[in-house]
Protein backbone atom coordinates (compact mmCIF):
# COMPACT_ATOMS: atom_id res chain seq x y z
CA UNK A 1 0.00 0.00 0.00
CA UNK A 2 1.18 3.53 -0.52
CA UNK A 3 1.74 3.94 3.17
CA UNK A 4 3.28 7.16 4.32
CA UNK A 5 6.62 7.00 6.11
CA UNK A 6 4.85 7.87 9.33
CA UNK A 7 2.35 5.03 9.15
CA UNK A 8 5.18 2.64 8.25
CA UNK A 9 6.99 3.66 11.41
CA UNK A 10 3.78 3.44 13.40
CA UNK A 11 3.19 -0.11 12.19
CA UNK A 12 6.79 -1.03 12.90
CA UNK A 13 6.52 0.17 16.50
CA UNK A 14 3.17 -1.60 16.88
CA UNK A 15 4.69 -4.84 15.60
CA UNK A 16 7.58 -4.56 18.06
CA UNK A 17 5.19 -3.97 20.94
CA UNK A 18 3.04 -6.87 19.79
CA UNK A 19 6.03 -9.21 19.76
CA UNK A 20 7.00 -7.94 23.20
CA UNK A 21 3.48 -8.71 24.44
CA UNK A 22 3.74 -12.21 23.00
CA UNK A 23 7.21 -13.05 24.28
CA UNK A 24 7.59 -11.36 27.66
CA UNK A 25 5.39 -13.87 29.53
CA UNK A 26 7.28 -16.78 27.98
CA UNK A 27 10.65 -15.26 28.86
CA UNK A 28 9.45 -14.70 32.40
CA UNK A 29 8.84 -18.44 32.79
CA UNK A 30 12.35 -19.18 31.58
CA UNK A 31 13.88 -16.65 33.98
CA UNK A 32 11.75 -17.82 36.89
CA UNK A 33 12.83 -21.42 36.46
CA UNK A 34 16.19 -20.21 37.82
CA UNK A 35 14.67 -17.93 40.46
CA UNK A 36 16.07 -18.97 43.83
CA UNK A 37 12.96 -17.84 45.67
CA UNK A 38 10.24 -20.46 46.13
CA UNK A 39 7.45 -17.92 45.60
CA UNK A 40 9.08 -16.19 42.62
CA UNK A 41 9.75 -12.89 44.39
CA UNK A 42 10.20 -10.25 41.71
CA UNK A 43 12.76 -9.03 40.79
CA UNK A 44 14.74 -12.22 41.49
CA UNK A 45 17.58 -11.96 44.01
CA UNK A 46 19.53 -15.14 43.47
CA UNK A 47 19.63 -17.78 40.78
CA UNK A 48 19.76 -21.55 41.17
CA UNK A 49 19.52 -24.71 39.07
CA UNK A 50 18.03 -26.56 42.05
CA UNK A 51 14.49 -26.64 40.56
CA UNK A 52 15.73 -28.12 37.32
CA UNK A 53 17.21 -31.13 39.08
CA UNK A 54 14.09 -31.42 41.28
CA UNK A 55 11.92 -31.51 38.16
CA UNK A 56 14.22 -34.04 36.50
CA UNK A 57 13.73 -36.42 39.44
CA UNK A 58 9.98 -35.84 39.70
CA UNK A 59 8.33 -39.20 38.93
CA UNK A 60 4.83 -37.77 38.45
CA UNK A 61 5.94 -35.35 35.77
CA UNK A 62 7.87 -38.07 33.95
CA UNK A 63 4.96 -40.51 33.95
CA UNK A 64 2.64 -37.77 32.75
CA UNK A 65 5.00 -36.88 29.93
CA UNK A 66 5.10 -40.50 28.81
CA UNK A 67 1.28 -40.76 28.92
CA UNK A 68 1.00 -37.61 26.82
CA UNK A 69 3.41 -38.95 24.22
CA UNK A 70 1.47 -42.22 23.94
CA UNK A 71 -1.88 -40.42 23.64
CA UNK A 72 -0.44 -38.01 21.06
CA UNK A 73 1.03 -40.79 18.91
CA UNK A 74 -2.21 -42.77 18.99
CA UNK A 75 -4.40 -39.80 18.13
CA UNK A 76 -2.02 -38.68 15.38
CA UNK A 77 -2.00 -42.12 13.77
CA UNK A 78 -5.80 -42.27 13.66
CA UNK A 79 -6.08 -38.67 12.48
CA UNK A 80 -3.59 -39.28 9.66
CA UNK A 81 -5.58 -42.21 8.31
CA UNK A 82 -9.05 -40.68 8.65
CA UNK A 83 -8.01 -37.17 7.60
CA UNK A 84 -6.28 -38.41 4.45
CA UNK A 85 -9.27 -40.53 3.48
CA UNK A 86 -11.72 -37.66 3.81
CA UNK A 87 -9.47 -35.21 1.97
CA UNK A 88 -9.19 -37.62 -0.99
CA UNK A 89 -12.95 -38.14 -1.00
CA UNK A 90 -13.68 -34.40 -0.87
CA UNK A 91 -11.04 -33.40 -3.41
CA UNK A 92 -11.35 -36.22 -5.97
CA UNK A 93 -15.11 -36.84 -5.97
CA UNK A 94 -18.28 -34.85 -6.32
CA UNK A 95 -21.06 -36.11 -4.13
CA UNK A 96 -24.18 -35.03 -2.35
CA UNK A 97 -23.39 -33.42 0.98
CA UNK A 98 -19.76 -32.61 0.28
CA UNK A 99 -20.00 -29.20 1.94
CA UNK A 100 -21.64 -30.82 4.93
CA UNK A 101 -18.71 -33.20 5.29
CA UNK A 102 -16.22 -30.36 5.47
CA UNK A 103 -18.41 -28.56 8.03
CA UNK A 104 -18.71 -31.77 10.04
CA UNK A 105 -14.93 -32.09 10.21
CA UNK A 106 -14.49 -28.56 11.53
CA UNK A 107 -17.20 -29.07 14.14
CA UNK A 108 -15.13 -30.85 16.83
CA UNK A 109 -12.69 -27.96 16.88
CA UNK A 110 -15.26 -25.19 16.40
CA UNK A 111 -17.44 -26.30 19.27
CA UNK A 112 -16.19 -25.48 22.75
CA UNK A 113 -13.95 -28.24 24.12
CA UNK A 114 -16.12 -28.75 27.15
CA UNK A 115 -19.06 -29.70 24.91
CA UNK A 116 -17.01 -32.26 22.99
CA UNK A 117 -15.66 -33.46 26.33
CA UNK A 118 -18.95 -34.12 28.10
CA UNK A 119 -20.59 -35.48 24.94
CA UNK A 120 -17.85 -38.10 24.52
CA UNK A 121 -17.82 -38.77 28.25
CA UNK A 122 -21.54 -39.45 28.56
CA UNK A 123 -21.59 -41.47 25.32
CA UNK A 124 -18.66 -43.56 26.52
CA UNK A 125 -20.24 -44.21 29.86
CA UNK A 126 -23.65 -45.14 28.48
CA UNK A 127 -22.61 -47.07 25.34
CA UNK A 128 -19.07 -48.41 25.55
CA UNK A 129 -18.60 -48.99 29.25
CA UNK A 130 -21.46 -51.55 29.39
CA UNK A 131 -19.54 -53.45 26.69
CA UNK A 132 -16.72 -53.87 29.17
CA UNK A 133 -14.26 -51.22 27.98
CA UNK A 134 -13.88 -48.60 30.68
CA UNK A 135 -12.35 -45.19 30.23
CA UNK A 136 -8.59 -45.23 30.08
CA UNK A 137 -5.83 -44.16 27.74
CA UNK A 138 -7.82 -45.41 24.76
CA UNK A 139 -10.76 -43.08 25.41
CA UNK A 140 -8.31 -40.17 25.57
CA UNK A 141 -6.93 -41.19 22.17
CA UNK A 142 -10.45 -41.40 20.72
CA UNK A 143 -11.29 -37.95 22.05
CA UNK A 144 -8.09 -36.39 20.74
CA UNK A 145 -8.34 -38.07 17.34
CA UNK A 146 -11.82 -36.59 16.87
CA UNK A 147 -10.50 -33.04 16.83
CA UNK A 148 -7.12 -33.88 15.25
CA UNK A 149 -8.67 -35.14 12.00
CA UNK A 150 -9.30 -31.59 10.84
CA UNK A 151 -5.63 -30.52 10.81
CA UNK A 152 -4.54 -33.49 8.71
CA UNK A 153 -7.55 -33.03 6.44
CA UNK A 154 -6.77 -29.35 5.82
CA UNK A 155 -3.09 -29.95 5.10
CA UNK A 156 -3.66 -32.85 2.71
CA UNK A 157 -6.62 -31.14 1.02
CA UNK A 158 -4.53 -28.05 0.31
CA UNK A 159 -1.80 -30.20 -1.16
CA UNK A 160 -4.21 -32.20 -3.35
CA UNK A 161 -5.77 -28.99 -4.64
CA UNK A 162 -2.36 -27.66 -5.61
CA UNK A 163 -0.98 -30.77 -7.29
CA UNK A 164 -4.01 -31.85 -9.35
CA UNK A 165 -4.36 -35.30 -10.90
CA UNK A 166 -2.27 -35.05 -14.07
CA UNK A 167 0.76 -36.85 -12.66
CA UNK A 168 -1.38 -39.72 -11.46
CA UNK A 169 -3.09 -39.93 -14.83
CA UNK A 170 0.29 -39.99 -16.56
CA UNK A 171 1.38 -42.78 -14.27
CA UNK A 172 -1.74 -44.79 -15.06
CA UNK A 173 -1.34 -44.16 -18.80
CA UNK A 174 2.19 -45.50 -18.60
CA UNK A 175 0.78 -48.71 -17.24
CA UNK A 176 1.29 -48.44 -13.50
CA UNK A 177 -1.08 -50.37 -11.29
CA UNK A 178 -3.10 -48.24 -8.82
CA UNK A 179 -0.92 -49.52 -6.00
CA UNK A 180 2.23 -48.48 -7.83
CA UNK A 181 0.78 -45.08 -8.69
CA UNK A 182 -0.04 -44.52 -5.04
CA UNK A 183 3.37 -45.65 -3.85
CA UNK A 184 5.52 -43.81 -6.39
CA UNK A 185 3.41 -40.79 -7.34
CA UNK A 186 0.58 -39.92 -4.95
CA UNK A 187 2.29 -40.67 -1.66
CA UNK A 188 5.50 -38.73 -2.40
CA UNK A 189 3.32 -35.78 -3.43
CA UNK A 190 1.46 -35.65 -0.13
CA UNK A 191 4.27 -36.85 2.13
CA UNK A 192 5.31 -33.46 3.46
CA UNK A 193 1.67 -32.45 3.91
CA UNK A 194 1.16 -35.58 5.98
CA UNK A 195 4.22 -34.74 8.06
CA UNK A 196 3.06 -31.18 8.66
CA UNK A 197 -0.48 -32.33 9.48
CA UNK A 198 0.79 -35.07 11.74
CA UNK A 199 3.06 -32.65 13.57
CA UNK A 200 0.14 -30.29 14.14
CA UNK A 201 -2.12 -33.10 15.26
CA UNK A 202 0.47 -34.31 17.75
CA UNK A 203 0.98 -30.80 19.13
CA UNK A 204 -2.77 -30.27 19.44
CA UNK A 205 -3.15 -33.55 21.31
CA UNK A 206 -0.08 -32.96 23.48
CA UNK A 207 -1.48 -29.62 24.63
CA UNK A 208 -5.11 -30.58 25.14
CA UNK A 209 -6.61 -30.46 28.60
CA UNK A 210 -10.38 -29.94 28.45
CA UNK A 211 -11.43 -32.98 26.40
CA UNK A 212 -8.77 -34.96 28.25
CA UNK A 213 -10.28 -34.09 31.62
CA UNK A 214 -13.54 -35.70 30.59
CA UNK A 215 -12.28 -38.69 28.62
CA UNK A 216 -9.38 -39.82 30.82
CA UNK A 217 -9.98 -42.87 32.93
CA UNK A 218 -8.88 -43.04 36.56
CA UNK A 219 -5.11 -42.95 36.89
CA UNK A 220 -4.53 -41.50 33.42
CA UNK A 221 -2.63 -38.25 33.87
CA UNK A 222 -1.37 -36.43 30.79
CA UNK A 223 1.19 -33.68 31.17
CA UNK A 224 -1.31 -30.78 30.93
CA UNK A 225 -3.47 -32.45 33.58
CA UNK A 226 -0.44 -32.94 35.79
CA UNK A 227 0.46 -29.27 35.42
CA UNK A 228 -3.08 -28.18 36.20
CA UNK A 229 -3.32 -30.44 39.25
CA UNK A 230 -0.09 -29.03 40.64
CA UNK A 231 -0.69 -25.42 39.65
CA UNK A 232 -2.43 -24.45 42.85
CA UNK A 233 0.02 -26.19 45.20
CA UNK A 234 2.53 -23.57 46.35
CA UNK A 235 5.07 -26.27 47.24
CA UNK A 236 5.15 -27.57 43.69
CA UNK A 237 5.35 -24.13 42.04
CA UNK A 238 9.09 -24.23 41.19
CA UNK A 239 8.84 -27.71 39.65
CA UNK A 240 5.75 -26.74 37.64
CA UNK A 241 7.64 -23.70 36.45
CA UNK A 242 10.56 -25.81 35.23
CA UNK A 243 8.19 -28.16 33.37
CA UNK A 244 6.60 -25.07 31.79
CA UNK A 245 10.04 -23.77 30.80
CA UNK A 246 10.91 -27.13 29.22
CA UNK A 247 7.67 -27.06 27.20
CA UNK A 248 8.46 -23.54 25.98
CA UNK A 249 11.92 -24.59 24.86
CA UNK A 250 10.53 -27.73 23.20
CA UNK A 251 7.97 -25.71 21.24
CA UNK A 252 10.81 -24.53 19.00
CA UNK A 253 11.39 -28.09 17.74
CA UNK A 254 8.24 -28.53 15.61
CA UNK A 255 8.65 -25.04 14.16
CA UNK A 256 12.17 -25.93 13.13
CA UNK A 257 10.85 -29.16 11.58
CA UNK A 258 8.12 -27.34 9.69
CA UNK A 259 10.74 -24.91 8.41
CA UNK A 260 12.87 -27.72 7.12
CA UNK A 261 9.85 -29.30 5.48
CA UNK A 262 8.24 -26.62 3.43
CA UNK A 263 8.89 -23.13 4.70
CA UNK A 264 6.60 -21.21 7.02
CA UNK A 265 3.50 -21.84 4.91
CA UNK A 266 3.40 -25.46 6.01
CA UNK A 267 2.89 -24.55 9.61
CA UNK A 268 0.99 -21.36 8.96
CA UNK A 269 -2.42 -22.88 9.34
CA UNK A 270 -2.86 -24.67 12.57
CA UNK A 271 -6.23 -25.99 11.57
CA UNK B 1 -11.14 -56.23 -8.35
CA UNK B 2 -9.00 -53.45 -9.73
CA UNK B 3 -11.10 -52.93 -12.85
CA UNK B 4 -14.25 -53.20 -10.77
CA UNK B 5 -13.00 -50.34 -8.60
CA UNK B 6 -12.03 -48.39 -11.67
CA UNK B 7 -15.47 -48.70 -13.20
CA UNK B 8 -17.32 -47.89 -9.99
CA UNK B 9 -16.14 -44.58 -8.55
CA UNK B 10 -19.06 -44.78 -6.14
CA UNK B 11 -17.52 -47.81 -4.49
CA UNK B 12 -14.16 -46.08 -4.23
CA UNK B 13 -15.84 -43.06 -2.69
CA UNK B 14 -17.74 -45.21 -0.22
CA UNK B 15 -14.49 -46.92 0.74
CA UNK B 16 -12.81 -43.60 1.41
CA UNK B 17 -15.69 -42.06 3.30
CA UNK B 18 -17.11 -44.90 5.34
CA UNK B 19 -14.52 -45.07 8.13
CA UNK B 20 -14.16 -41.31 8.73
CA UNK B 21 -17.89 -40.73 8.54
CA UNK B 22 -18.57 -43.66 10.81
CA UNK B 23 -16.26 -42.03 13.31
CA UNK B 24 -17.52 -38.48 12.98
CA UNK B 25 -21.21 -39.15 12.49
CA UNK B 26 -21.76 -42.16 14.72
CA UNK B 27 -19.20 -41.46 17.43
CA UNK B 28 -19.14 -37.69 17.50
CA UNK B 29 -22.54 -36.53 16.25
CA UNK B 30 -24.10 -39.47 18.07
CA UNK B 31 -22.47 -38.35 21.29
CA UNK B 32 -23.63 -34.80 20.73
CA UNK B 33 -27.16 -36.05 20.06
CA UNK B 34 -27.18 -38.07 23.27
CA UNK B 35 -26.00 -34.98 25.10
CA UNK B 36 -28.75 -32.89 23.56
CA UNK B 37 -31.40 -35.45 24.50
CA UNK B 38 -30.15 -35.77 28.05
CA UNK B 39 -30.59 -32.01 28.44
CA UNK B 40 -34.31 -32.76 28.57
CA UNK B 41 -33.93 -35.30 31.35
CA UNK B 42 -33.68 -34.64 35.05
CA UNK B 43 -31.94 -35.97 38.12
CA UNK B 44 -33.80 -37.44 41.03
CA UNK B 45 -32.70 -35.28 43.93
CA UNK B 46 -32.84 -38.13 46.45
CA UNK B 47 -31.12 -40.95 44.61
CA UNK B 48 -28.97 -38.95 42.22
CA UNK B 49 -30.16 -41.20 39.39
CA UNK B 50 -30.92 -39.76 35.97
CA UNK B 51 -34.66 -39.83 35.26
CA UNK B 52 -35.24 -40.39 31.54
CA UNK B 53 -38.45 -38.44 31.15
CA UNK B 54 -38.89 -35.54 28.82
CA UNK B 55 -39.16 -32.19 30.54
CA UNK B 56 -38.24 -28.61 29.82
CA UNK B 57 -37.45 -27.91 33.45
CA UNK B 58 -33.69 -27.48 32.90
CA UNK B 59 -34.19 -24.88 30.20
CA UNK B 60 -36.88 -23.13 32.24
CA UNK B 61 -34.43 -22.83 35.12
CA UNK B 62 -31.71 -21.44 32.86
CA UNK B 63 -34.03 -18.88 31.30
CA UNK B 64 -35.69 -17.70 34.49
CA UNK B 65 -32.90 -17.62 37.03
CA UNK B 66 -30.74 -14.52 37.01
CA UNK B 67 -27.52 -16.37 37.77
CA UNK B 68 -27.60 -18.27 34.49
CA UNK B 69 -28.63 -15.31 32.39
CA UNK B 70 -25.84 -13.21 33.87
CA UNK B 71 -23.24 -15.89 33.36
CA UNK B 72 -24.33 -16.40 29.75
CA UNK B 73 -24.19 -12.69 29.04
CA UNK B 74 -20.82 -12.44 30.77
CA UNK B 75 -19.42 -15.34 28.75
CA UNK B 76 -20.62 -13.91 25.44
CA UNK B 77 -19.29 -10.52 26.50
CA UNK B 78 -15.89 -11.97 27.33
CA UNK B 79 -15.77 -13.85 24.02
CA UNK B 80 -16.75 -10.71 22.11
CA UNK B 81 -14.25 -8.53 23.99
CA UNK B 82 -11.47 -11.04 23.35
CA UNK B 83 -12.35 -11.13 19.65
CA UNK B 84 -12.34 -7.33 19.38
CA UNK B 85 -9.01 -7.02 21.21
CA UNK B 86 -7.50 -9.68 18.97
CA UNK B 87 -8.73 -7.90 15.82
CA UNK B 88 -7.39 -4.55 17.02
CA UNK B 89 -3.98 -6.06 17.76
CA UNK B 90 -3.84 -8.42 14.79
CA UNK B 91 -4.74 -6.09 11.90
CA UNK B 92 -1.79 -3.68 12.29
CA UNK B 93 0.60 -6.54 13.00
CA UNK B 94 -0.57 -8.54 9.97
CA UNK B 95 -0.49 -5.38 7.86
CA UNK B 96 3.10 -4.75 8.85
CA UNK B 97 4.07 -8.35 8.17
CA UNK B 98 2.39 -8.53 4.77
CA UNK B 99 2.97 -5.07 3.36
CA UNK B 100 5.83 -3.30 5.13
CA UNK B 101 8.36 -5.91 6.19
CA UNK B 102 10.92 -7.13 3.67
CA UNK B 103 10.30 -10.66 2.36
CA UNK B 104 13.20 -11.94 4.43
CA UNK B 105 12.06 -10.49 7.72
CA UNK B 106 8.48 -11.45 6.83
CA UNK B 107 9.57 -15.06 6.90
CA UNK B 108 11.01 -14.67 10.39
CA UNK B 109 8.02 -12.72 11.65
CA UNK B 110 5.69 -15.53 10.61
CA UNK B 111 7.88 -17.92 12.57
CA UNK B 112 7.86 -15.56 15.54
CA UNK B 113 4.05 -15.51 15.53
CA UNK B 114 3.84 -19.25 14.95
CA UNK B 115 6.22 -20.45 17.63
CA UNK B 116 4.12 -19.51 20.69
CA UNK B 117 1.24 -21.54 19.22
CA UNK B 118 3.28 -24.64 19.91
CA UNK B 119 3.96 -23.66 23.49
CA UNK B 120 1.41 -25.20 25.81
CA UNK B 121 -1.85 -23.37 26.43
CA UNK B 122 -1.58 -24.14 30.10
CA UNK B 123 1.98 -22.85 30.28
CA UNK B 124 0.92 -19.52 28.83
CA UNK B 125 -2.01 -19.14 31.20
CA UNK B 126 0.35 -20.06 34.01
CA UNK B 127 2.85 -17.42 32.87
CA UNK B 128 0.14 -14.80 33.27
CA UNK B 129 -0.76 -16.14 36.70
CA UNK B 130 2.83 -15.44 37.72
CA UNK B 131 2.87 -12.07 35.94
CA UNK B 132 -0.32 -10.86 37.59
CA UNK B 133 0.34 -12.33 41.03
CA UNK B 134 0.11 -10.02 43.99
CA UNK B 135 3.59 -8.50 44.16
CA UNK B 136 4.48 -10.09 40.82
CA UNK B 137 6.19 -8.41 37.86
CA UNK B 138 3.14 -6.41 36.72
CA UNK B 139 2.58 -5.03 40.21
CA UNK B 140 6.29 -4.29 40.48
CA UNK B 141 6.21 -2.42 37.16
CA UNK B 142 3.23 -0.36 38.30
CA UNK B 143 4.81 0.55 41.61
CA UNK B 144 4.16 -2.07 44.27
CA UNK B 145 1.91 -4.92 45.42
CA UNK B 146 -1.77 -4.41 44.62
CA UNK B 147 -1.15 -1.78 41.95
CA UNK B 148 -1.75 -4.12 39.01
CA UNK B 149 -5.13 -5.46 37.89
CA UNK B 150 -4.66 -8.73 39.81
CA UNK B 151 -6.85 -11.77 39.10
CA UNK B 152 -10.42 -11.30 37.88
CA UNK B 153 -12.59 -10.65 34.84
CA UNK B 154 -10.15 -8.14 33.35
CA UNK B 155 -7.24 -10.55 33.72
CA UNK B 156 -9.34 -13.29 32.10
CA UNK B 157 -10.02 -11.14 29.03
CA UNK B 158 -6.35 -10.15 28.71
CA UNK B 159 -5.08 -13.70 29.04
CA UNK B 160 -7.63 -15.14 26.61
CA UNK B 161 -6.71 -12.43 24.08
CA UNK B 162 -3.06 -13.32 24.60
CA UNK B 163 -3.76 -17.01 24.06
CA UNK B 164 -5.78 -16.67 20.86
CA UNK B 165 -4.00 -13.70 19.23
CA UNK B 166 -1.92 -15.82 16.78
CA UNK B 167 -5.13 -17.49 15.56
CA UNK B 168 -6.30 -14.05 14.47
CA UNK B 169 -2.99 -12.78 13.05
CA UNK B 170 -2.34 -15.77 10.78
CA UNK B 171 -5.56 -15.77 8.69
CA UNK B 172 -5.44 -11.96 8.36
CA UNK B 173 -1.82 -12.14 7.28
CA UNK B 174 -2.64 -14.89 4.78
CA UNK B 175 -5.45 -12.76 3.36
CA UNK B 176 -3.35 -9.61 3.08
CA UNK B 177 -0.45 -11.47 1.54
CA UNK B 178 -2.68 -12.59 -1.31
CA UNK B 179 -3.64 -8.98 -1.99
CA UNK B 180 -1.38 -7.85 -4.86
CA UNK B 181 0.49 -4.59 -4.34
CA UNK B 182 -0.42 -3.54 -7.87
CA UNK B 183 -4.05 -3.24 -6.79
CA UNK B 184 -3.08 -0.79 -4.07
CA UNK B 185 -0.89 1.18 -6.44
CA UNK B 186 -3.70 1.31 -8.98
CA UNK B 187 -6.02 2.68 -6.34
CA UNK B 188 -3.49 5.35 -5.41
CA UNK B 189 -2.85 6.21 -9.07
CA UNK B 190 -6.57 6.68 -9.55
CA UNK B 191 -6.46 9.28 -6.81
CA UNK B 192 -7.76 7.40 -3.77
CA UNK B 193 -6.38 8.46 -0.44
CA UNK B 194 -5.03 5.93 2.02
CA UNK B 195 -8.29 5.70 3.94
CA UNK B 196 -10.32 5.22 0.75
CA UNK B 197 -7.96 2.48 -0.45
CA UNK B 198 -8.27 0.80 2.92
CA UNK B 199 -12.07 0.87 2.80
CA UNK B 200 -12.50 -0.11 -0.83
CA UNK B 201 -9.72 -2.65 -1.34
CA UNK B 202 -8.13 -3.83 1.88
CA UNK B 203 -11.31 -4.18 3.93
CA UNK B 204 -13.17 -6.55 1.56
CA UNK B 205 -10.14 -8.85 1.69
CA UNK B 206 -9.83 -8.43 5.42
CA UNK B 207 -13.42 -9.24 6.42
CA UNK B 208 -13.48 -12.98 5.59
CA UNK B 209 -10.07 -13.40 7.23
CA UNK B 210 -11.24 -11.62 10.36
CA UNK B 211 -14.33 -13.80 10.51
CA UNK B 212 -12.17 -16.89 10.06
CA UNK B 213 -9.96 -15.80 12.96
CA UNK B 214 -12.97 -14.86 15.05
CA UNK B 215 -14.30 -18.42 14.86
CA UNK B 216 -11.31 -19.43 16.95
CA UNK B 217 -11.13 -16.46 19.29
CA UNK B 218 -14.88 -16.54 19.93
CA UNK B 219 -15.38 -20.27 20.25
CA UNK B 220 -12.24 -20.92 22.26
CA UNK B 221 -13.14 -18.14 24.70
CA UNK B 222 -16.76 -19.22 24.98
CA UNK B 223 -15.95 -22.71 26.16
CA UNK B 224 -13.00 -21.90 28.34
CA UNK B 225 -13.08 -22.71 32.01
CA UNK B 226 -9.41 -23.39 32.67
CA UNK B 227 -8.01 -19.89 32.15
CA UNK B 228 -10.81 -18.51 34.29
CA UNK B 229 -9.79 -20.80 37.11
CA UNK B 230 -6.15 -19.80 36.75
CA UNK B 231 -6.40 -16.02 36.50
CA UNK B 232 -10.11 -15.26 36.89
CA UNK B 233 -10.32 -15.14 40.67
CA UNK B 234 -13.99 -15.75 41.50
CA UNK B 235 -15.25 -15.04 37.97
CA UNK B 236 -17.66 -17.63 36.58
CA UNK B 237 -18.26 -18.39 32.91
CA UNK B 238 -20.57 -20.95 31.26
CA UNK B 239 -17.76 -23.49 31.21
CA UNK B 240 -17.35 -23.29 34.99
CA UNK B 241 -21.06 -23.89 35.55
CA UNK B 242 -21.07 -26.87 33.19
CA UNK B 243 -18.02 -28.27 34.92
CA UNK B 244 -19.46 -27.74 38.40
CA UNK B 245 -22.69 -29.49 37.41
CA UNK B 246 -20.86 -32.53 36.14
CA UNK B 247 -18.39 -32.77 38.97
CA UNK B 248 -19.64 -31.56 42.32
CA UNK B 249 -23.37 -31.41 41.64
CA UNK B 250 -23.41 -34.62 39.57
CA UNK B 251 -26.27 -33.28 37.48
CA UNK B 252 -25.40 -34.31 33.93
CA UNK B 253 -28.78 -33.32 32.43
CA UNK B 254 -28.48 -29.79 33.74
CA UNK B 255 -24.85 -29.58 32.62
CA UNK B 256 -25.98 -30.73 29.18
CA UNK B 257 -28.69 -28.06 29.09
CA UNK B 258 -26.10 -25.44 30.00
CA UNK B 259 -23.72 -26.77 27.35
CA UNK B 260 -26.44 -26.33 24.72
CA UNK B 261 -26.05 -22.53 25.12
CA UNK B 262 -22.51 -22.26 23.68
CA UNK B 263 -23.32 -24.86 21.01
CA UNK B 264 -26.34 -22.86 19.89
CA UNK B 265 -24.34 -19.63 19.87
CA UNK B 266 -21.51 -21.25 17.90
CA UNK B 267 -23.79 -22.90 15.33
CA UNK B 268 -25.57 -19.60 14.71
CA UNK B 269 -22.19 -17.90 14.45
CA UNK B 270 -20.79 -20.49 12.03
CA UNK B 271 -23.84 -20.36 9.77
CA UNK B 272 -23.78 -16.56 9.76
CA UNK B 273 -20.06 -16.43 9.06
CA UNK B 274 -20.13 -19.13 6.38
CA UNK B 275 -21.89 -16.75 4.00
CA UNK B 276 -18.89 -14.42 4.03
CA UNK B 277 -16.66 -17.22 2.77
CA UNK B 278 -14.76 -17.37 6.05
CA UNK B 279 -14.67 -21.17 6.24
CA UNK B 280 -12.46 -21.26 3.13
CA UNK B 281 -9.99 -18.99 4.93
CA UNK B 282 -9.41 -21.38 7.81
Amino acid sequence: MTLSAWSRWGLRVFMALGLLFIYVPLLLILVNSFNGDRTFAWPPHDFTTRWWSAAWHNGGARDALWTSVKAGLGATAIALVLGTMVSFAVQRFKFFGRDTVSLLIILPIALPGIVTGIALDSAWRSVIEPLGLGKGLFSVIVGHATFCVVVVYNNVLARLRRTGTSLEEASADLGAAPGQTFRFVTFPMIRSALLAGGLLAFALSFDEIIVTTFTAGPGITTLPIWIFNNLFRPNQAPVVNVVAAVLIVLSVVPVWFAQRLAGPAAGASRT
Amino acid sequence: MRSFLHRHPGVRLAGLLSAPLLWLVVAYLGALAVLLVSAFWAVNTFTGEVVREFSLQNFRTILTEDVYRNVTLRSVGVAAAVTVICVVLAVPMALYMAKVASPRSRHWLVIAILTPLWASYLVKAYAWRVLLANGGPVDWLLGGPGRGPGYGLFATIIVLSYLWLPYMILPIYAGLERLPDSLLEASADLGARGSRTFRAIVLPILVPSIFAGSIFTFSLSLGDYITVQIVGGKTQLIGNLVYANIGAANNLPFAAALAVIPVLIMVIYLVAVRRSGALEEL
